[in-house]
């Protein structure tokens, strides 16, 4: 089900990716367990919207139909979004939210290092500035799995079992895939073929610090963000998210 | 605001004839404008008046997420969902500096915050209120915020030192999200919907009654605002700063085109102020006393963020004792 080209199927899933982390991190606000914490997923998640806001502007202007970035955020149903399938996965305890964060982070970052010399300039620029506020996400995040990790036997405990409950949905961040191919060969971005041993290499690092087990490679099945194959969660999330903007489509707010 | 009804501990002021050379030397401070530190001497009244006040004060802006929480999830566009998420941000760091700001009091934070878990400690009423549609993210800028700086501006010259200057920086991001919460108001109204017009002037009529409680009782019943006034804590009475919001507001009001819930609200050209009718402070004090329509969820929701998050500050805790711990050894 795809029905852009490959460059704006792209851009959605980096924006689309963002906007959905954000939004699991919004559903914190007041139960985060500290007022550090508060602050900090709220840091990440402002610097999130952000991020997607550029992916989705440029998109719009590509699509070129009318469209913006508030209408490819709250107007598209749940098999038009191109998300990873690990943010989309509900926030469980803080063991879970800190375990999606890092292997999005670690994603997130060695990508956009690779993006920021892309041949399209204008993927360069957003992933140039979005850099800047990952390469703070990926520490906190790696800091805390490092904490959570040999801390007490309880908060070990809970990060495996965290680990056990998204890892089989990380297949997405080291697969291979053709129409990321296609736009390397075409000068749009550079090869991304690198990108899976990078992200393996953070999780390795980190998890040792954090005396961590790295389970085996996760492996592909059904479920894919690339044709909108999600899982269930991804439609109630939208229904939330975008209640007002479906309720009331001739509403300006 | 922020804070309503705080003991002062205190039956009748001392003339500085009744004080002791301390207390006197202290109260000249005071009369001479010169700030109290945290090192100085201060009569033990004060340091828990204060303490009181700054808690319940911290607490408000960490209960006062929650409202905003019920609705940063549905925000309508990004714009907006950015600004509330910003707004929730600030929010967190107030409480955080005001917590700070009472700690150099000798208060602990986490006692303080117990406290308010078991109900012994306040936060405003406004926030035991359920926020029912969007226009209440503008209505709670507008109106909570509009309310909060009216009281806090006076506050930037409390007599403590670190209490004014957290105010002083709590003010100016006040401002700001009272102008944002206006003008997502104004944008509705203006560039709205009929829905949307409805929206608005649904959140006012809800939201001005309690936002006019913000400021406390009224004087009559307001038996420690003489000791706070004397000790500069507060600098005005309860009834004066809610004329100052009520003649401020109501202009705005009229530029919105909508109206409030209150026949009696008319200019009064010999006062040169608004006259309203009468708050109902039946409500007030049942709300105070836990029985508003979301004291409940919110001190549950409070407790519960507290309770679930123990094992990640015990982790933390105890990594960071094994780190030192290896860098004693190495």
């Amino acid at each position: 089900m795809t029905k852009y080209d490959e460059l704006t199927e792209f851009l959605l899933r980096l924006g689309d990716s963002a906007l959905i982390h954000a939004q699991r991190l919004c559903e914190w606000t007041g139960r985060a367990p500290a007022l550090e914490e508060e602050m900090g997923m709220m840091n990440v998640g402002l610097d999130l919207v952000g991020q997607a806001r550029n992916w989705y502007e440029y998109a719009a202007e590509r699509i070129n139909d009318g469209t913006d970035a508030d209408t490819l955020a709250f107007r598209r149903d749940e098999r038009a979004f191109r998300n990873l399938l690990l943010v989309e996965q509900p926030n469980g305890d803080f063991a879970v939210t800190m375990t999606k964060q890092f292997f999005y982070d670690a994603w997130q970052f060695h990508l956009l290092t690779m993006l920021k010399d892309a041949g399209d300039e204008r993927i360069a620029a957003i992933a140039t500035k979005s850099l800047k506020e990952v390469t703070y996400h990926l520490r906190r995040s790696s800091q805390w799995v490092e904490r959570l990790g040999d801390g007490t036997e309880e908060s070990h405990q809970r990060m495996e079992k965290a680990i056990d409950t998204v890892w089989r949905f990380t297949f997405e961040l080291v697969e291979k895939s053709d129409a990321e191919l296609v736009l390397s060969e075409s000068g749009n971005i550079p090869a991304l073929s690198e990108l899976p041993e990078q992200w393996l290499a953070t999780v390795n690092n980190v998890f040792a610090k954090a005396t961590l087990t790295v389970p085996d490679e996760p492996s592909a099945f059904y479920l894919s963000a690339r044709t909108g194959m999600h899982s269930e969660h991804l439609g109630m999330l939208l229904a939330e998210m975008q209640f007002l903007q479906r309720a009331y489509p001739d509403a300006s707010w | 605001m922020y804070a309503q009804q705080v003991e002062t501990g205190t039956k009748a002021i001392k003339s500085l004839a009744e004080m002791g050379p301390e207390e006197r030397a202290f109260q000249e401070k005071i009369d001479a404008e010169i700030k109290i530190e945290a090192k100085n001497w201060m009569p033990d009244n004060y340091r828990k008046t204060l303490i009181r006040q700054i808690s319940q004060h911290a607490h408000s802006e960490i209960v006062g997420m929650l409202p905003e929480g019920n609705w940063v999830t549905r925000a309508p566009t990004l714009k907006r969902k950015l600004q509330l998420m910003a707004k929730i941000q600030d929010e967190a760091g107030h409480g955080l500096y005001l917590y700070s700001a009472m700690e150099t009091l000798g208060a602990d934070r986490d006692e303080e915050i117990e406290k308010l878990h078991s109900g012994r400690a306040k936060y405003s009423s406004i926030f035991n209120y359920p926020t029912l549609n969007w226009a209440d993210m503008g209505a709670v800028g507008w109106l909570v915020d509009g309310a909060a700086i009216v009281n806090q501006v006076p506050l930037q010259r409390t007599s403590y030192g670190p209490y004014s200057r957290a105010m002083i920086r709590v003010c100016k991001e006040e401002s700001f999200h009272q102008r944002q919460g206006y003008e997502i108001l104004l944008h509705m109204m203006r560039h709205g919907i009929q829905a949307q017009k409805d929206m608005v002037q649904d959140a006012i009529n809800r939201l001005w009654w309690p936002s006019l409680m913000m400021f406390g009782p009224s004087d009559a019943e307001s038996p420690n605002s003489a000791q706070s006034m004397a000790w500069k804590i507060k600098r005005h009475t309860n009834d004066e700063l809610r004329q100052r919001f009520i003649d401020q507001t109501i202009p705005q009001l009229e530029l919105l085109g909508c109206s409030v819930p209150d026949p009696d609200l008319k200019w009064n050209e010999e006062r040169g102020h608004y006259d309203f009718g009468e708050i109902q402070w039946k409500e007030f004090y049942e709300v105070l006393k836990g029985n508003g329509p979301c004291n409940r969820e919110r001190l549950e929701t409070r407790r519960n963020a507290i309770q679930d998050g123990a094992w990640v500050r015990e982790a933390a805790v105890a990594h960071a004792n094994k780190k030192q711990k290896q860098q004693a050894a190495a």
